[in-house]
């Protein structure tokens, strides 16, 4: 074996070698790209706000400070956004992890009346939508629209969540549920007693898909909120670049000459806390995404397997 | 009843709470496809309002502007679905590429720091885009101060190669993600095929021409698949952040019109209207793609 291997080596071509450094090539402005720009906005966070405001700060921090993160929760509103943020992904992956775990249970158990038939019926969703205005008119006649609620209840059953659970609950023995219910377990106790202890890894998948959705969730704020205290970081960011975005085509255009100068001035600091929020909405995937990575990757892969 | 009727009909209740969550979020808004043969005004129920036929949909091509309008959307929404379809090989090629790679850490460092953009929402993808892209921004201090250009350029507002850099973008994002399926399905491969055709003499280039890439076409192939089922769903949520005065003919998608019609003028009928063709239309390409995979490959994907 150990001859073979090296006469693999010897068999290295030239050509075989131009392409192995070609990839280490690519791959490194691949992994540059993926990396800099968030680097980027970190790296600006913390350096003098003047100088970044000009654009200064490419490679490295300059004058590091952290007063950006320190005054960011004096924002109104921010720490509320933050607040909704948090709750709804807690409070929506709670539910869902739930929901999935013990939906993908309970479709398992061949007793159930018409049981192949609802299964269906929750999974077909994952193939159709009816639209944004319907979704937005049903959701505003039972009073779901500027409510908490409108965040959890529609995220509440995933049917892509459900196939990852199901099919890991079908790789569980039989005979755990067999053996249990001799023993004159119900269902319900077979599930928390029995299932939920072997089925934690494809809970945490689950909870990680959802946390990750829930807590970049975007598009039912814009549709149903109103209210602004129920308006999550994401939202309030994007009011921020908004505002920024208006700022610079205003400069652009270019017709008054004293209240643009006062807007360059104001600039500024919509620049650093837009800068700022990014880093604090960011952060969090940033530093869970590493430790979970194989929890994702199982998830694609049964996913893959089943869809 | 018998004892075992109670108990599967038991079962079901346990999971009804769900089903009917499930038909009150998923099911119950087809029914608002009504809205779309009604003269519907908002503060006014269904019931008080007046049947109106097919109106909105003709209104759709009632006039010349109207009908410009569509073909533009239509347009950037083939333009966009076309770019990402006919560059649906690329994380398959990123996934056997990365495979060429000996250094197993480099490897998986890639891996990890390629697939971060995915879960990152496209808020956040603008508010990076913003950050590099505007006047102060990275990319315009560079070439400012290399003396390439004199003038900040506009990237963002720019009515050039909007469908291309929408592509760029969503490139960014998903080519990682996308490709762990494919690395997976490589380290599925057999190992003796590819010790075989090494002692037969066989390059690196080689082994990945005749064995890699076709063992994972199968792959590919579903996914491809599933690509054209999806051709009219951009979604919204990319356009709707990058949209602005500027890019908005460029950029407005099938989704992106139908919420634009539906805060903007054309109230909601209209735009009922046309996400319920968006709908029929999908679901038929949906039908189509697997009946003809099930008679290609003798499977279907659904």
């Amino acid at each position: 074996m150990k001859g073979e291997k090296n006469k693999n080596k010897v068999k290295v071509s030239a050509q075989d070698r131009t392409v192995e450094i070609i990839c280490y090539i690519f791959f490194c402005v691949a992994a540059f790209l993926c990396v800099y720009p968030f680097y980027y906005i970190i790296i600006n966070t913390i350096s003098a706000n003047d100088i970044s405001a000009r654009g200064d700060i490419i490679f490295l921090p300059k004058s590091i400070h952290f007063h950006n993160y320190t005054s960011a929760f004096q924002i109104s509103g921010l720490l509320q956004a933050f607040n909704i943020s948090l709750l709804r992904t807690v409070i929506g992956t709670s539910l869902t992890v739930f929901a999935s775990a013990f939906l993908g249970f309970m479709f398992t158990q061949e007793k159930m009346w018409l049981r192949k038939f609802w299964y269906r019926l929750v999974v077909a969703t994952m193939y159709f939508n009816a639209g944004i205005i319907p979704w937005y008119l049903v959701m505003k006649s039972m009073h779901l629209t500027n409510n908490f609620m409108g965040y959890i209840l529609p995220a509440i059953v995933s049917p892509f969540n459900l196939i990852l659970t199901k099919t890991f609950v079908e790789s569980v023995p039989k005979e755990l549920q067999e053996a249990a219910e001799i023993d004159g377990a119900s269902v319900l106790t077979v599930f928390f007693k029995v299932i939920i202890p072997v089925i934690k890894p494809i809970m945490a998948t689950v909870a990680i898909f959802s946390a990750v959705s829930q807590w970049n969730a975007f598009q039912d704020t814009l549709l149903l909120m109103t209210n602004t205290k129920l308006y999550p970081l994401q939202f309030v960011l994007y009011q921020y670049l908004n505002q920024a975005s208006s700022l610079a085509s205003l400069a652009q255009s270019g017709t008054s000459t004293a209240s643009l100068a006062a807007a360059a001035a104001t600039a500024q600091t919509t620049t650093s806390v837009r800068m700022t929020i990014t880093v604090i909405v960011v952060l969090p995937i940033m530093l869970v995404y590493p430790i979970f990575q194989k929890y994702f990757v199982k998830g694609i892969m049964i996913g893959a397997v089943k869809g | 009843m018998s004892k075992k009727k109670i108990y599967s009909i038991k079962l079901f209740l346990l999971v009804l709470p769900f089903i009917i969550l499930v038909l009150t979020f998923c099911y119950y808004p087809l029914y608002g496809w009504m809205y779309a043969f009604f003269d519907y005004r908002p503060p006014k129920t269904l019931s008080q309002c007046q049947f109106v036929g097919f109106k909105w949909f003709e209104s759709l091509v009632s006039s010349q502007v109207k009908i410009d309008q569509i073909i533009q959307v239509l347009k950037n929404t083939f333009a966009m679905s076309g770019l990402t379809l006919g560059t649906s090989w690329l994380p398959m090629i990123f996934a056997v590429f990365l495979n060429e790679i000996r250094s197993v850490k480099f490897r998986k460092f890639v891996q990890t720091v390629t697939t971060l953009p995915n879960f990152v929402s496209w808020v956040m993808v603008y508010s990076i885009a913003f950050s590099l892209f505007n006047s102060t921004g990275m990319m315009n201090s560079l070439l400012l101060k290399t003396g390439i250009i004199d003038t900040p350029i506009l990237f963002l507002q720019s009515t050039k190669h909007v469908w291309f850099t929408q592509w760029l973008w969503l490139t960014w994002k998903n080519l990682g993600w996308a490709a762990i399926m494919y690395i997976a399905a490589i380290s599925s491969i057999d190992d003796e095929l590819i010790q075989a055709a090494r002692v037969d003499g066989a390059s690196r280039m080689q082994i990945v021409k005749h064995i890699t890439i076709p063992s994972l076409l199968p792959t590919y192939f579903v996914l491809l698949v599933l690509n054209v089922a999806n051709f009219l769903n951009n979604g919204m949520e990319q356009y709707y952040v990058f949209q602005n005065a500027f890019n908005k003919d460029y950029i407005q998608v099938l989704d992106l019109y139908v919420y634009n019609m539906a805060m903007g003028s054309g109230g909601y009928p209209v735009s009922v209207a046309v996400s319920m063709l968006k709908s029929l239309v999908s679901v038929i390409l949906l039908i189509i793609v697997n009946k003809s995979s099930k008679l290609i490959r003798g499977e279907s994907i659904l």
